[in-house]
């Protein structure tokens, strides 16, 4: 009895606040829910996820709910089936662990939308998307191989994915092409989000020689302890300027806020299809933050002449030759690596140090 | 101004077990208040409402009690095995390592007989999968019996080797060979997943084995000539010498039985919600198990009742977000003052506190 007036007032109030501030016709009956792998103040994935919903909450008027630090596996199916019990029509699952989950609810629930971020498995109400974040870490190659002295980039990694592997490789591609010398080590933390092996892991590469850090994990923690020691960083996800002013050379930004608007709309109007995005540079779901005034101004030429190469198709990151750490060509020169061999990369290319974990 | 703590000497029986009731009456109280700082103005709910949310929501909805099962029936194993060590002072922290290996050893079953519909697969698995995690446990158990390293170092260690053998596992030899070399293993196929018990909900046989599990305990802590043993040995190590109990069989015991209880859990789990292996599998329940040990007065039936306890902590901070926009931390924030009040009023039983050194001299002559 109190349980169901509760769940009245709550609804009610839900309703009501949505239509004050939308004032559009479908906003009171779209609501969209959000799943998060990380805390929402880890100011990386998480974090630029939650700017996006909040971007909804500003342009569309709609009520929105999120769930952060979310474990990758049960837990996640009954979050998910909760969201799509509450009402939510639009669910966003915003890591690759939530995969096989998101697609069981969906299947319960034929009525709601469903979108996995950086999956590859899609059904009738289940899109996926990502971004190609590799296009920065192109750009970030040029840039990070222009400014080691010491021709060591250190590189804090997650969990050895194609995903991850393919910005190891596009970084290495990009510093080669300025500085034949750079080599890549790696530290593989294998965690999303852990500020303390995060740091320990730059803290360990920075006595190995290397003079940038690099990072494919969310929290800002190795860009302090570059800070600290006087070495270069590079943001990842969001800029991270504020936590390492000194250091920061620039940032890979996942700006996921205009997509996330287009799916909400989509979903409000009626338009909302199952399909797969990875956008980069060009639909600007990949940006990169100011570069570091530090940077001599012929570095950042260069740098924005591969940025603009790749956002009108004239560079591509995998271009041919690329030669694996045996020496083998994998792709031929004068070839393209299609899509195909980049979502399932699963070697290093010559000039990262170290065997890939397998 | 001295604080003192002073034995009571004698502790009462009674507080024994209320005390973890008064623990969880005193978070309420704290929670109510910590809500009415927390809650945001816009969602206009009250703090009753909030806990309600926290504490009734999760259970009422439909297939509230299914989840809450689910969700205990890994930690409540993990904690009825570790029980029997604590008992006998035989710390086993590892838990969580032979609850991974567990799910691995049984997941190595499916896979060698996958797509291979028979009755035979499930119990198969459960048997690896608590071989699995009785062999985790052996070794801590033998570096005791033998060398006499300390079992809370050596299992607490392995558990991290445990984690890395899974990641290895899942990137290699286990991958699966349709995954976009993506580090998992392939989704059981049906003869390998645990049936559902309540149809509509998530709610697996694992469920109902795990109630077994507890009564199975319980009898033994209260009837056998083992469950006297371990206490004997855990309350008066010397006593027990005396009479002729063999401290290295328990030590074994102890340690294969909640290794192997451990063990099981993790193939339930794998089995049951998780239908695959992944790197992120381990969700801490291990850990939690230690906690709901105590909490439970390593008593099944305690350990029944708080391990649900604990798994609503986690559905109602789920539900606190959801419908109230709260932060994850008040999980935490919940669990954690939950042991910190149990802790307290554990030495509030045990010792009474005296101010000034002039009333304890008093109080000592």
């Amino acid at each position: 009895m109190f349980g169901s007036t509760w769940k009245k007032t709550i609804g009610a109030l839900a309703v009501a606040t949505g239509m004050a501030a939308a004032g559009q016709a479908a906003a009171e009956d779209t609501k969209v829910g959000f799943v998060y792998v990380g805390p929402i103040s880890d100011h990386g994935w998480s974090y630029m996820h939650n700017v996006g919903r909040e971007a909804i909450e500003k342009e569309l008027g709609l009520t929105t709910t999120y769930v952060e630090s979310v474990n990758e596996g049960p837990d996640a199916e009954r979050v998910i089936t909760k969201l799509a019990k509450d009402g939510h029509n639009l669910i966003f699952t915003t890591s690759f662990g939530f995969m096989n989950q998101t697609l069981k609810v969906a299947k319960r629930f034929p009525n709601v939308k469903f979108e996995h971020a950086t999956g590859f498995r899609r059904s009738d109400n289940v899109s996926t998307y990502s971004a190609r974040f590799y296009e920065g870490r192109y750009v970030v190659g040029h840039i990070v191989g222009k400014m080691t002295k010491t021709n060591t980039i250190g590189y804090i990694a997650s969990f050895p994915i194609p995903e991850v592997i393919r910005g190891i490789n596009a970084t290495i591609l990009g510093a080669r092409k300025v500085n034949p010398d750079v080599q890549i080590k790696v530290v593989w933390v294998n965690t999303w989000v852990d500020p303390g092996k995060e740091g320990d892991a730059a803290k360990a590469l920075i006595d190995q020689g290397a003079d940038v850090i690099m990072q494919h994990t969310d929290s800002p923690s190795p860009l302090q302890v570059a800070q600290n020691r006087g070495v270069w960083a590079v943001g990842q996800a969001s800029d991270m300027k504020t936590f390492a002013p000194k250091s920061q050379l620039t940032a890979i930004i996942d700006n996921w806020a205009p997509y996330y608007v287009a799916r909400a709309k989509a979903a409000m109007d009626g338009s909302w299809k199952s399909e797969d995005t990875w956008g980069g540079f060009k639909s600007g779901m990949v940006q990169l933050a100011d570069y570091n005034e530090a940077i001599p101004a012929d570095v950042v030429k260069l740098a924005e002449e591969v940025r603009v190469g790749i956002t009108d198709g004239s560079i591509h990151p995998f271009a041919g030759p690329i030669k694996n750490q045996a020496g083998e060509v994998i792709v031929p020169e004068g070839e393209v690596a299609d899509d195909k061999t980049l979502l399932g990369m699963n070697f290093y290319v010559e000039g990262v140090q170290g065997e890939l974990p397998q | 101004m001295l604080l003192k703590l002073e034995s009571r000497g004698e502790i009462s029986r009674s507080m024994l077990y209320a005390t973890p009731l008064i623990a969880v009456v005193l978070t309420l109280i704290t929670g109510f208040f910590l809500f009415v700082f927390l809650l945001d103005p816009s969602k206009n709910a009250s703090a009753f409402d909030a806990l309600y949310t926290f504490f009734v929501d999760p259970v009422i909805a439909s297939g509230g009690i299914a989840e809450l099962l689910v969700k205990a029936t890994p930690i409540i194993l993990c904690a009825i095995g570790l029980s029997m060590g604590f008992r006998a002072n035989v710390w086993n922290i590892g838990a969580e390592g032979q609850f991974v290996i567990g799910a691995i050893t049984g997941t190595i079953v499916v896979l060698a007989f996958y797509d291979v519909e028979s009755v035979f697969i499930l119990p198969m698995m459960m048997v690896a999968g608590t071989l699995g995690g009785m062999a985790w446990a052996a070794i801590p158990a033998f570096l005791r019996t033998r060398f006499n390293t300390n079992e809370i170092l050596v299992s607490l260690m392995l558990t991290y080797v445990a984690v890395l053998v899974l990641s290895w596992a899942v990137h290699g030899p286990m991958i699966d060979p349709d995954g976009f070399n993506f580090p998992q293993t392939r989704l059981f196929h049906d003869s390998a997943l645990l049936p559902i018990i309540w149809e509509g909900t998530r709610l697996h046989l694992g469920a109902a084995l795990m109630l077994l599990v507890v009564l199975a305990a319980w009898l033994i802590i209260s009837r056998h000539l083992i469950g006297f043993q371990i206490r004997v040995i855990g309350m008066a190590p010397k006593a027990a010498s005396y009479a002729g109990f063999k401290e290295k069989k328990l030590i074994w015991l102890t340690l294969l039985v909640s290794g192997g209880l451990a063990g099981f859990a993790g193939i339930l789990e794998a089995a049951g919600p998780a239908e695959q292996l992944v790197p992120t599998f381990p969700q801490g329940y291990g850990f939690t198990a230690i906690i709901v040990a105590f909490l439970g007065r390593l008593h099944p039936v305690g350990i029944f009742m708080a391990g649900l306890l604990m798994a609503l902590t986690y559905l109602g901070g789920e539900n606190a977000q959801i419908m109230l926009g709260m932060p994850k931390s008040v999980t935490g924030v919940f669990q954690g003052m939950l042991l910190f009040y149990l802790l307290a009023t554990d030495v509030l039983i045990r010792y009474r506190v005296r101010i000034g050194s002039a009333v304890a001299k008093s109080a000592n002559a």
